[in-house]
């Protein structure tokens, strides 16, 4: 029982990231008919604002301290950060401590523009051309964006810390009256669900409740239409690209604690976020984040011990047999309508 | 001009011309005694290491050590460890006078680019040796292609067993150590931190060195009493080890053991910590966490979580004896930053390559074989009739032996431990034991290293 809990919580935890990026690739798809193969790369990027915003809170002035010696016998030098500096050593810390929840309004702006420039400089150009067409630009900006970020920050993983205060783990056994320390869960990644659940909501709210969602939501249904009605759909979709590239910046920013970050961090999430989208039902919000939570429990099942016994391996095809699966069921997804996205 | 040109002599033309190109250089060199023979007056050797894909930070520093150990055999800088060796066979004018260049190649730590890599190296580029890389695989499949093409084949950082087990090769020469020598340097110090009385749980990365680094710890830590209880082995591919770590609440295990490297290992340490394994006691025991195989430069990603953390490595820069000080001088002069453990192998096997060929007075690759192992000499203490090979000292290790039988270095291990108050970003972890070369040994025939067999050296040509 114990052992399904966790794996339940593993899996809503898996599954907030797989949502959120299959969110964003089902809003570009919905909205534009681009199939985004960058969209991992807007992850990734998001995660290295989060290293960013370290690196430059860290930037140091440099002292030597004459009583001790560096590994070449030299004076060792001394950094001190500046906000150290600045602010003093204990306002100076814990500045730097919560530089990963500071780095949410570091990448807004950030994760705008980029999303910004990346669909007027470049993906533009590909609304009227084929699909394959557009998966190999996107697919090839990519690979530059992520040997860019290989190129400045070098190839190894980088420690980028939650604030203190959210290290350890939360006791669920304890607080439901049962054995302590055997449900237990770490904070940051309780913090990364519900900060999950805060954004999806807030898209789907934004799509539902405001005038700009609801002219979004009917170019997506009827594209032609809406232009006839005088409205620039083309611009506010590029307005929804950049939202969905704020979606995955984000997304990546939270991440960065529970794994350090490297450069191809966002091509391990896009295949999965991809056949989240198939499965959830292609141009459904609502399918993408089923099918995300959907997915990542039962990725988590599979790789339980017992599951692993019974067929060796399956942890590392549970999706794509699910998928499989849930395709020959339901040819369009899970949530997929009939005359959506079909020619 | 196209009445000459027919469409049969056209034809013609190209199958004889397609032939010549296709002919590989390794079968045309006839008029040479082997491949690669240096002519006139430089040897160009082949650095092969990751400089692409998530292994590329060490290989960068390889490049950084072997372009180092060019600089010293020719001559150039401070000499570094070419002071501090026992033997005294290299003068500091290149290789058997010949200035020594190189050519690299990116391994992209894939089996079949690292040969691509290497292939063009012995072909287009005529290296006379091979050296580098950042994983067992790639340190198999390339050795595999040295012993065809006929040149000599010196390991990077490769730590499987299967290298000088079950994989071994006449032309392949490795200095680095391997999985069971971590496993039985480290089990002593285990169970002298942790007691004997310890429940064992496993979580390996599912392909080679794995799976031997798995056996290695696992049979040493059994034979001091540990039990296992379970061994569970997880994708290569893996980023978020959550699902693999919960059961392991489940259970009353009380260590567990990592054979993960890499981001592998970055990650898995990370969740592992955030899931609060260290703060738990089962068994009325602190729970512990044990990392078999270190990599400094990796292990920085894992930031505060390497605190305590046992494991073991080839070599560290704040080792004192006179090789080590000298290299780390060298190298931190040139670079600014110390060296690590996969810079430090690679620029001892090139001293060694060199040192061999000077020694054999030829480039022949059988020669330089017998010369890198050959010799009588022995290590004191151990009574063996594979305890044979070429014995030297001075290149950071102490006393090391270049055992003939597998072609597998023997010397001291390094036992380490993540610090807990680091000065610098380099101090990140400190040496707890030197465990000596007698206590990591074993016959050539250990069932772990079986099914091999160097078979004989090929010169090619």
């Amino acid at each position: 029982m114990d052992a399904i809990i966790l794996q339940i919580l593993n899996g809503l935890d898996k599954g907030s990231a797989y949502a959120l990026i299959a969110l964003g690739l089902t809003l570009i798809f919905g909205t534009l008919g681009v199939v985004n193969f960058a969209h991992g790369a807007l992850f990734m990027i998001g995660a290295f604002c989060a290293v960013t915003l370290n690196k430059i809170l860290n930037l140091s002035f440099e002292t030597v301290d004459p009583s001790r010696t560096d590994f070449l016998g030299n004076p060792m030098v001394v950094k001190t950060p500046y906000v150290e500096g600045w602010f003093g050593p204990e306002v100076g810390a814990s500045i730097i401590d919560w530089s990963v929840p500071l780095s949410i309004l570091f990448c807004i702006p950030i994760m705008l523009a980029v999303g910004f420039i990346m669909e007027r400089g470049l993906i533009k150009h590909f609304y009227r051309r084929p699909h394959a067409d557009q998966i190999l630009v996107t697919f090839g900006l990519a690979i530059v964006l992520q040997e860019l970020i290989k190129h400045y920050f070098g190839a190894n993983q980088i420690a980028t810390p939650a604030p203190d205060v959210f290290r350890g783990s939360f006791d669920f056994g304890a607080m439901l009256g049962m054995d302590p320390n055997v449900i237990i869960y770490p904070y940051w990644r309780l913090v990364y669900f519900a900060f999950a659940a805060l954004v999806i909501g807030g898209v789907f709210a934004f799509l539902q409740f405001t005038t700009f969602g609801m002219v979004v939501r009917a170019g997506m249904a009827d594209r032609e239409t809406v232009g006839l009605l005088g409205i620039n759909i083309d611009k506010r979709f590029t307005i929804m690209f950049a939202l969905a590239a704020v979606v995955a910046g984000m997304a990546g920013v939270m991440y960065a604690p529970i794994n350090s970050p490297n450069y191809h961090m966002g091509m391990d999430f896009l295949v999965l976020s991809f056949v989240v989208v198939v499965v959830g039902g292609m141009g459904s919000l609502p399918g993408a984040v089923l099918a995300g939570f959907l997915l990542g429990i039962l990725e988590s099942f599979a790789s339980m011990n017992e599951i692993k016994s019974l067929i060796p391996g399956i942890d590392q095809i549970i999706i794509y047999l699910a998928a499989i699966f849930i395709l020959l069921a339901r040819p369009r997804g899970l949530m997929g309508r009939k005359g959506v996205m079909e020619d | 001009m196209s009445k000459h040109l027919t469409r049969r002599g056209l034809i013609k033309t190209g199958v004889i011309g397609g032939a010549g190109l296709a002919v590989p250089t390794i079968f045309t060199g006839a008029a040479n005694a082997f491949t690669n023979e240096p002519a006139g007056g430089t040897v160009t050797l082949g650095f092969n290491v990751p400089q692409s894909g998530p292994y590329a930070d060490e290989g960068a520093d390889e490049l950084r050590a072997y372009q180092l150990a060019v600089e010293h055999l020719n001559g150039e800088g401070d000499g570094g460890m070419l002071n501090t060796f026992s033997s005294k066979a290299l003068e500091g004018n290149g290789i058997l006078g010949k200035k020594v260049e190189y050519v690299t190649g990116d391994t992209q730590t894939k089996s079949d680019a690292a040969r691509a890599s290497a292939k063009s190296m012995i072909e287009k580029d005529g290296a006379v040796m091979i050296t580098g890389g950042s994983s067992s695989g790639v340190a198999v499949a390339v050795q595999g292609l040295c012993q065809e093409a006929g040149v000599i084949f010196m390991a990077g950082l490769t730590h499987s067993n299967d290298t000088t087990g079950k994989d071994k090769k006449a032309n392949g020469f490795r200095h680095f150590f391997n999985a069971y020598m971590s496993g039985a340097a480290l089990a002593p110090v285990l169970a002298a931190q942790y007691g004997t009385d310890r429940k064992a749980y496993h979580l390996t990365a599912d392909y080679t060195w794995g799976w031997t680094q798995e056996e290695s710890i696992k049979a040493a830590t059994e034979a001091l009493g540990w039990e296992t209880v379970n061994t569970v082995r997880t994708p290569l591919a893996a980023t978020d080890f959550s699902s693999y770590i919960t059961p392991i609440l489940q259970t009353d295990a009380d260590v567990l053991i990592l054979n993960h490297y890499g981001g592998n290992m970055v990650n898995s340490l990370t969740n592992a910590v955030q899931f609060g394994l260290r703060d738990k006691m089962v068994n009325g025991k602190q729970f512990e966490i044990v990392v078999p195989l270190y990599s400094r430069l990796m292990a920085r990603g894992a930031g505060e979580n390497v605190k305590g953390i046992f494991g073991s490595t080839n070599w560290h820069w704040s080792l004192q004896d006179e090789g080590s000080k000298a290299f780390v001088k060298s190298f931190g002069t040139k670079y600014g930053f110390p060296p690590s453990q996969a810079a430090h192998t690679c620029y001892v096997q090139t001293l060694l390559y060199a040192d061999a060929v000077q020694r054999a007075g030829s480039f022949n690759p059988c020669a330089v074989g017998e010369a890198l192992v050959g010799g009588d000499s022995s290590i004191e203490g151990i009574d063996s009739p594979a305890n044979k090979g070429y014995l030297f000292d001075g290149l950071g290790n102490g006393q090391v032996l270049y055992r003939a039988a597998d072609h597998q270095c023997f010397k001291d291990v390094l036992v380490v431990k993540g610090k807990d108050n680091p000065t610098s970003e380099f101090d990140l972890l400190e040496v707890v034991e030197q465990t000596p070369v007698q206590q990591v040994w074993y016959e050539p025939d250990n069932p772990m290293f079986a099914g091999g067999n160097l078979g004989s050296c090929n010169a090619g040509a």
